[in-house]
């Protein structure tokens, strides 16, 4: 069975959606020198320093795949933002290309970009910037109703995407009637109406506190798995990223240092900068139940008439004392002891199962953070089964498996 | 230009020029002018001051508040004791129609110095021009060339009372925070949608507050125009100081001064209360807890208006 978590968090395909080659973005003017500047090699103070440019961008070149949680991740100033909106042409590139899809968005015309921005793109952003003067389902609708969707079907699309972040009962409300972490519902609604294949997230969740932040992760990923799209993301916080992204990109002074996924950035880091972000990290932190729960133990499906003899044999074979009892859904049931069980079918117990189950053992959710799950891992006598937010098995965290992760992270 | 010419030479030969060669022009500008200010005059002229009287303690009611309406109602009444409702109304319809054409022209103005700094730069000194030439001036090209009566006085009132819209509609766009107009292009809006979907809704406050200021403006200089004969109550002050009648110019007066508080109120609110384009036309009532747009404002910088041109 595949990782649980790599199901939840990965529908990245292997198709390119997003391709930069070269892009450079320089602020100021007389760019021209500032550019030589830069392919030359020459770094973002030393060309601040003699032509009075900023550079924004220099030379990022590496691909998103369609489907993929890209995230950006780097100090402030460091040009994630620039970044970002190089894709959407909010900010002009200096130079370079940009392909999206295939077709090189850097020298689309005005018409053809407002279409591909209704058509294919939508932005949250970090501050909201829901419009005041619109009610909720109009800020919704919003995206649908610049590129003439009819009142009718734009009504029921934003709707719909209301629905989807559970703000449906709040269509006519104001935005100023609500909480930070509704408004930024609002502004994924508004996102997913126009149906995008791609969203830009700049830092969408940093003015929210950390516990709505973190389900407003966890909604994103609920939603990316129901409907996966291609997610930009830009964040400066560590955490995030290694919860949400499929891959980072770490940027330095407007330069990519380094493209990975979560574990690669962790394991070989390419510079002291990328180190630096997790020199302070507390892997447990990172690190969710998910993450760590391994599927080692006995399971078996409880189904109408399986023999409790042959998963005594199975047991007894296995050197096991418990096993994990799942549906055929692979709905978790419970945790039996081989003790209880012979027990049991001694005492000729209908339902042999379900009278057998170990009782102070209690599944863990898989979005847990394993710093939050260390005690119980410890204190339980048998390994603590995982579960997914629909209550399947995912597998099991034993304490010898608990150390193993703290180890190599450590 | 010949230097022999002294300035006040030239702008006599200019206004004798215009009056010359483009009389159909301004006749046809009369014409539409005094359409719109005599349709309102003879609307309010006509309606009797019980039912003025009530219908501006209403709005004073819904827009402001039961004192306020209060004040309203007693202070228009003691208008009409002093036989002074007609000038009230004749001042009030001036005002009006000179209000209309100063934001119907206004708006755009300020829209296009929003839109482009050279069109901005070119109209700013046009703007300081009019508010700080003496606003008496204006009365004699006004007469030379409408004659006297309304329609001059209208359009002298228009010339001195329009600037504080056409500014204020300028600082309002620009100063729509950066994140919306970021919002309305990286959902694909086209320019003009970003004006009316975003822009204008966003400065609607600070425009509201133009027009309040060009309404005062107005009023003020109503006044003034009542000596090429606009009428109302200008009347009533000038004639208490040809006749150094200090009771009858003080009436008058008192009643500018009513009027002017009333208008003041009732048109603050509309820019206070909603911030909305559309719920100002609809006349929502609105609810104090909507903003007001006083957040910390960043204009949008010109690499994401040329995105958007
Ligand atoms: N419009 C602009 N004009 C000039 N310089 C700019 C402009 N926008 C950004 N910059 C500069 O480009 C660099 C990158 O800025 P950017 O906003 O992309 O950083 P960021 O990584 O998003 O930072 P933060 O985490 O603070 O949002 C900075 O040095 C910034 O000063
Ligand atoms: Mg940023």
């Amino acid at each position: 069975m595949p990782n649980h978590i790599e199901n939840l968090k990965s529908n990245a395909s292997k198709i390119s959606k997003v391709s930069l080659s070269n892009v450079y973005k320089v602020f100021g003017h007389n760019s021209g020198h500032a550019l030589e500047m830069a392919h030359a090699g020459r770094s973002k103070s030393e060309i601040h320093a003699s032509t009075g440019c900023t550079i924004g961008v220099d030379d990022a070149s590496f691909d998103i795949m369609d489907g993929e949680t890209f995230v950006i991740m780097g100090l402030s100033g460091s040009g994630k933002s620039t970044l970002l909106r190089l894709l959407n042409r909010l900010i002009e590139p200096t130079s370079g290309s940009i392909e999206i899809d295939g077709r090189d968005i850097t020298n689309m015309s005005k018409r053809e970009l407002i279409e591909l921005r209704r058509r294919d793109m939508s932005m949250v952003f970090q501050s909201f910037a829901l419009l005041p003067n619109r009610n909720v389902l109009n800020n919704a609708a919003f995206g649908l109703e610049v590129a003439g969707v009819g009142e009718a079907e734009r009504t029921g699309k934003a709707l719909a995407a209301l629905d989807a972040v559970g703000l449906k009962a709040y269509a006519q409300s104001r935005p100023d009637e609500l909480s930070g972490g509704m408004k930024q519902r609002v502004g994924l609604a508004r996102a997913l109406a126009s149906e995008p294949t791609i969203l830009l997230m700049d830092e969408a969740f940093s003015a929210l506190d950390p516990l709505i932040r973190a389900e407003m992760q966890d909604e994103l990923m609920r939603l990316q798995g129901e409907n996966s799209r291609t997610i930009i993301f830009v964040s400066h916080d560590l955490d995030e990223a290694m919860r949400i992204g499929d891959r980072i990109c770490i940027m330095q002074h407007g330069k990519v240092v380094q493209v990975g996924t979560p574990d690669e950035i962790v394991s070989k880091p390419a510079n002291d900068y990328v180190r630096s972000f997790f020199r302070n990290v507390d892997v447990s932190q990172v690190f969710k139940a998910g993450d760590i729960a391994r599927n080692s133990q006995l399971t078996i499906i409880d189904r109408q008439g399986v023999s409790v003899a042959a998963t005594l044999e199975q047991m007894e074979h296995s050197g096991r004392d418990v096993a994990i009892v799942v549906g055929r859904d692979r709905k978790y049931h419970g945790m039996i002891s081989q003790d209880a069980l012979i027990e049991k079918v001694k005492a000729k117990v209908a339902e042999p199962y379900r009278n057998a189950f170990v009782e102070d053992v209690e599944p863990i959710a898989a979005g847990e953070s394993v710093s939050n799950v260390l005690g119980r891992v410890a204190e339980s006598r048998w390994p603590v089964p995982v579960v997914d937010d629909q209550g399947r098995y995912v597998g099991s965290i034993s304490k010898s498996s608990l150390l193993e992760t703290l180890y190599r992270a450590g | 230009m010949d230097f022999k010419f002294s300035v006040g030479h030239g702008a006599d030969v200019a206004v004798n020029y215009i009056l010359d060669n483009f009389t159909p022009a301004l006749d046809a500008i009369a014409a539409a002018i005094g359409f719109v200010t005599g349709g309102i005059q003879s609307l309010l002229v006509s309606t009797p001051p019980v039912a003025g009287i009530a219908i501006l303690a209403a709005l004073s009611l819904w827009r402001v508040g039961w004192k306020f309406a209060i004040f309203a109602l007693l202070s228009l009444a003691l208008i009409d004791h002093m036989g002074l409702w007609q000038g009230t109304m004749e001042t009030l319809s001036l005002v009006l129609s000179a209000t209309i054409i100063a934001v119907v022209i206004g708006i755009p103005a300020g829209i296009a110095m929003a839109r482009s700094d050279r069109v901005a730069s070119l109209l700013r000194p046009l703007l300081d021009l009019m508010q700080t030439m003496p606003a008496f001036v204006y009365l004699i090209p006004a007469a030379m060339f409408f004659g006297l009566g309304a329609v001059p006085g209208t359009i002298a009132t228009v010339i001195f009372a329009m600037p504080p819209v056409v500014r204020l509609t300028n600082l309002g766009i620009r100063q729509v925070h950066s994140e919306f107009i970021e919002a309305g292009l990286a959902f694909g809006c086209t320019p003009s949608q970003l004006l009316l979907k975003v822009q204008l809704p966003n400065a609607m406050p600070s425009i509201m507050a133009g027009v309040n200021q060009t309404i005062m403006l107005s009023l003020s200089m109503v006044v003034i125009s009542s000596m090429i004969g606009a009428g109302g109550l200008g009347n009533s002050v000038l004639t208490g100081i040809q006749r150094l009648d200090v009771g009858a110019g003080f009436e008058g007066g008192l009643a500018v001064v009513i009027l002017a508080v009333i208008l003041d109120r009732i048109t603050q609110s509309f820019g206070k209360g909603s911030s909305g384009f559309l719920s100002f036309l609809a006349f929502r009532k609105a609810s104090g807890r909507n903003q007001t747009g006083s957040s910390v404002r960043v204009p949008a910088d010109d690499e994401r208006r040329s995105a958007a041109a």
